[in-house]
């Protein structure tokens, strides 16, 4: 696989998000481009016959019975948003924006 | 003390939480403003807590196996209208509404919460260095990091801040912080410990375990945080064994396996080899049949955590928009404000991890490398689970060197090679625990870890207790 590019690095800090400055942009298309040339070893294995893993314990739809029971009180979780309204998280503006 | 010692003397009124409670604040007062342990000492609701528990001693109750025992908590558990920061601007103010489980479990069985410790930011490092309010101390030596992610809670239980730590470990966070720090630390089976209240790191891989300074406290703080959990859906709902009572049998005719990849691993330094081998003598003094185990994928384990580490961070991580708590950066539009809040709040390591994590799931990149990785943990899963047909637990270093100085693993690949021993056993979803086993030529801890199959707690308990013997 070709190495990460710093266009790549741009392009994956606006999916996350995140705005880098010019130096950031820089030290962190190195950075990650030393740990993807580690991940090499993984890439190059051959492994598609082989299950991937997520628990050692064979654990399979867990379902609990479909009834009425208290959750955290809303009062409360709304104290802790930087800005509610009418019992509502009050955010800026969504609409007119680029998608 | 003790906790065990603690808890026997305040269930028998020999000594009052109270007293108990006070004499670890005032040992925090000594050496936590050198030391950084904690983002948060509760001293005065620990002492609240401490006459509580004495009130109901005196009322000829029983408050439970941890009565009156000080414990720190990693500042990534969720504890109710208590500040939870992860170390993270953030998260600064948030007081979540409600407990995590383990929490729960601690203060039911009579502990009390001191404080809330320092961590890397969101738990991604290995030397705490990445705390947005600043680096943990190694009590043994403050020019040395404590190790990490769980670095506050490994030098409180060193330092005799509290007689129990807790902390979650997702690449070694427990058990290399352990090591450094010369206490007990030990990652259950996944599954075994509700992660319910546990701030997401990378969920697959997440496990919470306790730090003590016995083997035998580190078993009774297991027998009270495990357990079937129904607010976790990765919960394992089996029975939890009396672990304390497993390590009064001996090791002998028990079969242990020293892992030959790791002792062949490069960069492991030979001190912490001989330490390796002394434990090895050791077990077979006290009767265990000791030979050489291998583990061979196990070298694909750095690789495989660091692809699907980030993969599962970029996606918990999301969750931080400044929409309904922690910081919020204020901007004209929800996606500006968005963005402004996360590249404010987060550190540059985070931010590292979220844009690795992003890129390994992002479209055409997703099979190659987390899909890959996720099949790799089968190749190392298969190959422990090969090994345990022939050995009870297998040995090996926890962390490559002692405690390093601050700023010398600057390099991001550097200080990711401090995990690979770590790292399989978070991978395979298996038990390990690393024990205190004498000292470097510098003078400081070395930890020996011990792994074991699945739901093997109680054997590699029994084993860890023999090494302590013979430390």
């Amino acid at each position: 696989m070709a190495s990460i590019s710093r266009d790549d690095v741009a392009h994956v800090a606006r999916l996350a998000r995140l705005e880098l400055t010019e130096a950031e942009l820089e030290l962190f298309t190195a950075q990650l481009a030393a740990v993807l040339e580690h991940a090499a070893d993984v890439e190059a294995l051959d492994v598609g016959d082989v299950p991937p893993t997520m628990h050692p314990y064979p654990l399979r739809n867990v379902l609990r019975e479909d009834e009425v029971r208290p959750g955290v009180d809303r009062d409360e979780v709304l104290l802790q948003a930087p800005a509610a309204e009418s019992g509502r998280f009050r955010v800026p503006p969504i609409l007119g924006e680029e998608p | 003390m003790t906790a065990r010692e603690i808890a026997e003397a305040v269930r028998s009124k020999q000594r009052s939480a109270r007293e108990v409670v006070d004499e670890h604040l005032s040992r925090i007062d000594e050496r936590e403003s050198e030391l950084h342990a904690f983002n948060l000492v509760l001293a005065d609701e620990a002492r609240a807590a401490a006459s509580a528990i004495d009130e109901r001693v005196a009322a000829g109750e029983d408050p439970g196996p941890l009565a009156g025992v000080p414990v720190a908590l990693k500042d990534n558990f969720a504890t109710r209208g208590i500040p939870t920061t992860c170390s993270s601007l953030i998260l600064e103010g948030w007081r979540p509404p409600y407990d995590a489980t383990v929490v729960d479990r601690l203060r039911t069985a009579g502990a009390i919460v001191i404080g809330k410790t320092n961590l890397d930011e969101f738990a991604m490092g290995s030397s705490t260095e990445n705390s947005a309010f600043g680096p943990t101390r190694n009590p043994h030596d403050i020019t040395r990091v404590p190790g990490g992610s769980s670095g506050g809670s490994a030098a409180a239980v060193a330092a005799g801040f509290s007689p129990l730590g807790f902390g979650s470990d997702t690449g070694g966070s427990i058990r290399q912080p352990a090591a450094l720090c010369g206490v007990v630390g030990l990652k259950p089976t996944y599954g075994r410990v509700s992660r319910y209240g546990l701030v997401a790191f990378a969920s697959s891989l997440d496990q919470i375990g306790p730090f003590s300074n016995t083997v035998d406290d580190a078993a009774l703080a297991l027998e009270i945080i495990a357990g079937h959990d129904p607010a976790d859906t990765t919960s394992i709902p089996e029975p939890v064994p009396a672990y304390s009572e497993s390590l009064r049998e001996d090791v002998e005719g028990l079969r242990v396996g020293v892992i030959s990849e790791f002792l062949a691993a490069e960069g492991l330094a030979p001190d912490v080899a001989q330490r390796v081998h002394a434990a090895a003598d050791a077990l077979a003094r006290a009767g265990a049949k000791v030979d050489d185990a291998s583990v061979p994928s196990t070298i694909y384990g750095l690789s495989a955590y660091y692809l699907i580490a980030p993969a599962e961070a970029s996606s918990n991580l999301a969750r931080y928009d400044g929409v309904r708590y922690g910081l919020r950066v204020d901007a004209p539009t929800t996606g500006e404000m968005n963005t402004k809040t996360r590249t404010e709040g987060f550190g540059a390591e985070v931010k590292r991890r979220i844009m690795l994590g992003t890129y390994a799931l992002s479209a055409g990149y997703y099979d190659a490398y987390y899909g890959k990785a996720q099949r790799v943990r089968t190749l190392i899963l298969r190959d422990f689970e090969r090994a345990y047909e022939n050995f009870d637990v297998l040995i090996g270093p926890t962390a490559p060197a002692t405690a390093f100085a601050f700023g010398a693993k600057a390099d991001p690949l550097a200080m990711y090679l401090n995990d690979v021993f770590t790292i399989p056993s978070n991978l395979s979803g298996h038990p390990a625990m690393s024990v205190p086993f004498g000292v470097g030529d510098d003078g400081l801890p070395i930890g020996v870890q011990v792994l074991a199959p699945a739901l093997g707690e109680a054997v590699m308990l029994r084993v860890a207790a023999a090494l302590e013997r013979a430390a």
